[in-house]
């Protein structure tokens, strides 16, 4: 790749400065090196250090860097720039509200995350060494415990933007299900109960946003069906 | 202008790996505990781990702490102290099981318990045979250790400060430590944290280096704040190269490239390694070939516009033995250098990956200076752990998957610590006069210059310089100018300029503040590296050669000893001696390192 100059339109908004947000066109020279959407942020933000966003890993892995790219939320670390139609269109991710820029308040999404109680349960007393778990049965977490909590999903779901507080998005579902498929986890009735509910987990209607966009190719849908297929087994 | 003062029985700065460790200990044993973290706690850089953590588990073979304990002071070059050593390992089964019990997804062997690989250094018998030690998570331990720490955490309550930046670390006029001041990212407001124990898990400074395996969040922040406060760095001339990171991203390329035929080449497509290993080629040892890329390229043979990488040539292999082979690497060709390895030879460099020094900590966990006669007397109030932390585990080189094993165990005794001096000790200490008016003086400054040093361009001159002076090899004439010019590049890191003024969010900001730690640390490095006269480990120097008298470079005679760097007292070093006294068992004598 040579050097090659790319045309943005951001998102711009400083609650200090603005008294409502706007669209910014500003263009960047890239290096030859320069591959990847973050690549061609950090340029930018050398040019003005007034932009805005969170990143921190640039491989993938850690879920800061989710925004809204021409229309379609994605990593910005792992998004080729070369491809994106120009002027490539940055927004923040939709339906949490903005604190700066490309900066939005996750408080909601992590609330979510924080209601199906994300954490292993199993009251038996500690024994000296590991819980024993089959292969098998650990094979069952695969595809559940890589979520990098990068909203992405939730984000770009109908249902979550309507009823943020009250339906527990498909990132809170997939973690649900994750502790629920543990099998050395005791307390799938507790996690069961606290999603039987017109909204918590019944809001979801399959449209599928949710596995279109994450960038780890997790799916949500998929956990999010088998969560229903336990409520109907226990009620049988 | 009056602060808001916030009280705590223990402030916990940073939420990777080694601060949840001790975030459990904290509110566990019910104390009022805040943590601090630049970034949510999941997306520390504990999440990019990939190999394993280490523990004699004896899972799919006999093994032992011992053989373990061996394996690593062989590894640190026989820098690293033999009590923490001891310590560490004989801890390693406990807090690896405690992991499982938090819900840890580990892998599993057939008959259910966790499975273990085998890792580079790690060997049965006092260095007889490679052994199945690494715990592993598939090639995600890293993500599935940090999570289940966070998960562990709520489900203890534990209060999180997220997306607030500690600023400067806040000590009475007798030394103690009694907090320290932070910023609220969102807000800009900047508040004091007051505290009975604080303690220090900011992780590691990789940003130093241009080509780096780090986060961009990993600017030495923990050992900055140190610095200022007048608390020594120790042994930052240590830090740990992989020959093949992908060059200007930094992810890494396995050796198992080279294994498979890969070919270095430098502008001239020149397979240059037959001049500098005639016989093992590109398959030479990690600290020849690092030495041999990082003499080609400031000789002006390196490949690119500015003639800074090296090429990494698979494209004679047959597609399908890479497709086979090495899948993973082919996407992160495609992915990180656009590359597609089939076709063309992947951009390299030698990449700054780990950093074995730091805040000077015993095996407890509790930061330790020199007083008086003492050179480990201990500083009230204050512990550090982690990457941050210099316990001294690692030595002159650490070996692989022992990182994660560290912040546990340090993670763990640091929070053990503050909690028995907690429950020990009184009210807390008064906060001294104007104790938040050094924070605020560096933001205001930053708020109101005119005309200052570019915080991007200051920081690539500072990353640049450290590359080409304080890389993978060193000579004694590079390290010497490289001293001149990070002295220089540290004026202007202290007349930066930013032109966001905002309060809200400003990143601006929080890069220039960062970029003041950096430069602490990158100071350290380069004067600590100068000021070393023998190879070991990591450190090789070219005036330190190979020879009878000194094999592989190194001089017990003069140089076994842990540097600690002192940039409050005009840039002092005094060493003190390595501890090469375990706590149960027989000094592990001095031998010569080989594999
Ligand atoms: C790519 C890669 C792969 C690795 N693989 C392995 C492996 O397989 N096995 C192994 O043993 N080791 C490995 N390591 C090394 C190991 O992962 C790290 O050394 C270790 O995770 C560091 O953990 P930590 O808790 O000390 O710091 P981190 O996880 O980096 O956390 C630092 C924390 O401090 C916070 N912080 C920093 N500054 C401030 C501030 N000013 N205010 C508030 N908060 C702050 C951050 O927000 C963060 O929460 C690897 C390293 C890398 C880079
Ligand atoms: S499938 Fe369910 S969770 Fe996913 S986007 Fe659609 S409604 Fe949302
Ligand atoms: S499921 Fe995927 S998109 Fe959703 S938060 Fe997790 S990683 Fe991101
Ligand atoms: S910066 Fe970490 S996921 Fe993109």
């Amino acid at each position: 790749m040579s050097k090659r100059t790319i045309q943005f339109s951001i998102y711009r908004y400083d609650p200090d400065k603005d008294d409502a947000p706007y669209m910014q066109d500003i263009s960047v020279e890239l290096e030859p090196t320069d591959r990847k959407l973050l690549d061609a942020l950090t340029k930018l933000k050398a040019k003005d250090d007034t932009i805005a966003y969170r990143r921190s890993c640039r491989e993938g892995v850690c879920g800061s860097d989710a925004m809204n790219i021409n229309g379609k939320n994605g990593l910005a670390c792992l998004t080729d720039i070369d491809g994106l139609k120009q002027p490539v269109v940055l927004r923040p991710l939709p339906g949490l509200p903005v604190i700066r820029d490309l900066i939005v308040d996750m408080t909601q999404f992590f609330k979510q995350y924080h209601s199906i109680k994300p954490y292993l349960v199993n009251n038996d007393p500690a024994p000296e060494r590991e819980r024993l778990q089959s292969p098998e049965d650990r094979e069952e977490l695969n595809g559940l415990y890589e979520c990098i909590l990068c909203a992405c999903c939730s984000t770009s779901c109908p249902s979550f933007w309507w009823n943020p507080d009250k339906f527990v998005g498909p990132a809170g579902l997939l973690a649900a299900y994750r502790f629920l498929a543990d099998t050395r986890d005791q307390a799938t009735n507790e996690r069961l109960d606290n999603l039987e509910d017109p909204y918590r987990l019944f809001r979801c209607h399959t449209i599928m946003n949710c596995v279109d966009v994450c960038p780890k190719g997790l799916n949500p849908t998929q956990a999010i069906g088998k969560i229903k297929d336990m409520m109907v087994r226990r009620a049988v | 202008m009056s602060i808001p003062v916030l009280k705590f029985d223990a402030v916990i700065v940073g939420a990777g790996g080694a601060g949840l460790r001790s975030a459990i200990q904290l509110s566990e044993a019910g104390l009022k505990t805040a943590v601090l973290s630049k970034v949510f706690p999941t997306r520390s850089h504990t999440v990019a781990a990939q190999g394993g953590v280490a523990a004699s588990l004896g899972n799919s073979e006999e093994d032992h702490w011992h053989w373990h304990m061996y394996d690593t002071i062989k590894g640190s070059d026989w820098l690293g102290d033999q009590d923490s050593i001891e310590y560490m390992c004989k801890a390693a089964n406990e807090v690896v099981v405690e992991l499982e019990h938090y819900g840890m997804p580990f892998d599993r062997t057939d008959n259910g318990k966790i499975y273990q690989r085998p890792f580079g250094g790690h060997m049965s018998n006092f260095g007889e045979k490679p052994v199945r030690r690494s715990c592993a998570a598939a090639d995600r331990t890293g993500h599935a250790m940090l999570h289940a720490l966070y998960q562990r955490n709520v489900k203890a309550n534990t209060q999180f400060f997220v997306e607030w930046m500690a600023l400067d670390l806040i000590r009475d006029a007798e030394g103690a430590v009694v907090g320290v001041t932070a910023m609220e990212m969102e807000t800009g407001q900047v508040v004091i944290f007051h505290s009975r124990a604080t303690i220090f898990a900011t992780g590691g400074a990789g940003r130093i280096f241009n080509s780096s395996t780090n986060a961009f969040i990993n600017t030495g922040d923990g050992l900055g704040m140190a610095a200022r406060a007048g608390i020594p760095l120790e042994d930052l001339e240590f830090w740990q190269f992989h020959p093949t990171g992908v060059a200007g991203a930094g992810v890494l390329i396995t050796e198992g490239v080279r294994g498979e035929g890969g070919i270095l080449r430098n502008s001239s497509k020149e397979r240059f390694m037959e001049r500098y290993a005639p016989n093992a080629k590109d398959l030479a040892s990690r600290d020849v070939v690092s030495r041999a890329m990082a003499t080609e390229i400031k000789e002006g043979r390196g490949c690119g516009v500015n003639k800074d990488y090296i090429l990494l040539d698979i494209t004679h292999l047959d597609p399908a033995t890479i497709m086979k082979r090495l899948p993973g690497i082919r996407e992160i060709g495609i992915q990180f250098a656009g590359v597609d390895c089939i076709k063309e030879p992947l951009p390299v460099v030698p990449t700054a990956h780990y950093q074995m020094g730091g805040i000077p900590t015993n095996y407890t966990g509790r930061v330790v200076v020199p007083k008086g006669d003492d050179l480990a007397s201990v500083v009230p109030g204050f512990y550090a752990a982690g990457e941050c932390g210099c316990a001294s585990v690692h030595g002159a080189n650490r070996l692989g998957t022992n990182s994660l094993l560290d912040l546990l165990v340090f993670g763990k005794s640091a929070g053990d610590s503050a909690v028995e001096d907690l429950k020990a000790g009184k009210a807390h200490r008064e906060l001294p006069q104007g104790a938040a008016e050094q924070s605020l003086a560096r933001i205001s400054a930053l708020d109101n210059r005119k005309g200052g040093a570019n915080v991007y361009e200051t920081g690539l001159a500072m990353r640049r310089c450290m590359q080409d002076h304080a890389g993978v090899f060193r000579f004694g004439d590079m390290l010497k100018k490289g001293v001149d010019k990070i002295l220089e590049i540290e004026k202007a890191a202290h007349e930066l300029e930013i032109k966001d003024k905002s309060m809200a969010w400003n990143t601006a900001r929080t890069e220039a503040l960062e970029l003041e730690n950096l430069i602490e640390v990158a100071k350290a490095t380069m004067i600590s590296a100068e000021a070393r006269k023998e190879s070991r480990g990591a450190h090789v120097r070219d005036d330190a050669p190979d020879t009878p008298e000194f094999p592989n470079g190194r001089n017990d005679k003069e140089w076994l000893k842990h540097t600690l760097f002192f940039p409050q007292e005009g840039n002092k070093i005094v060493y003190k001696p390595v501890n090469m006294k375990p706590l149960s068992v027989e000094t592990i004598e001095l031998k010569t390192r080989s594999y």
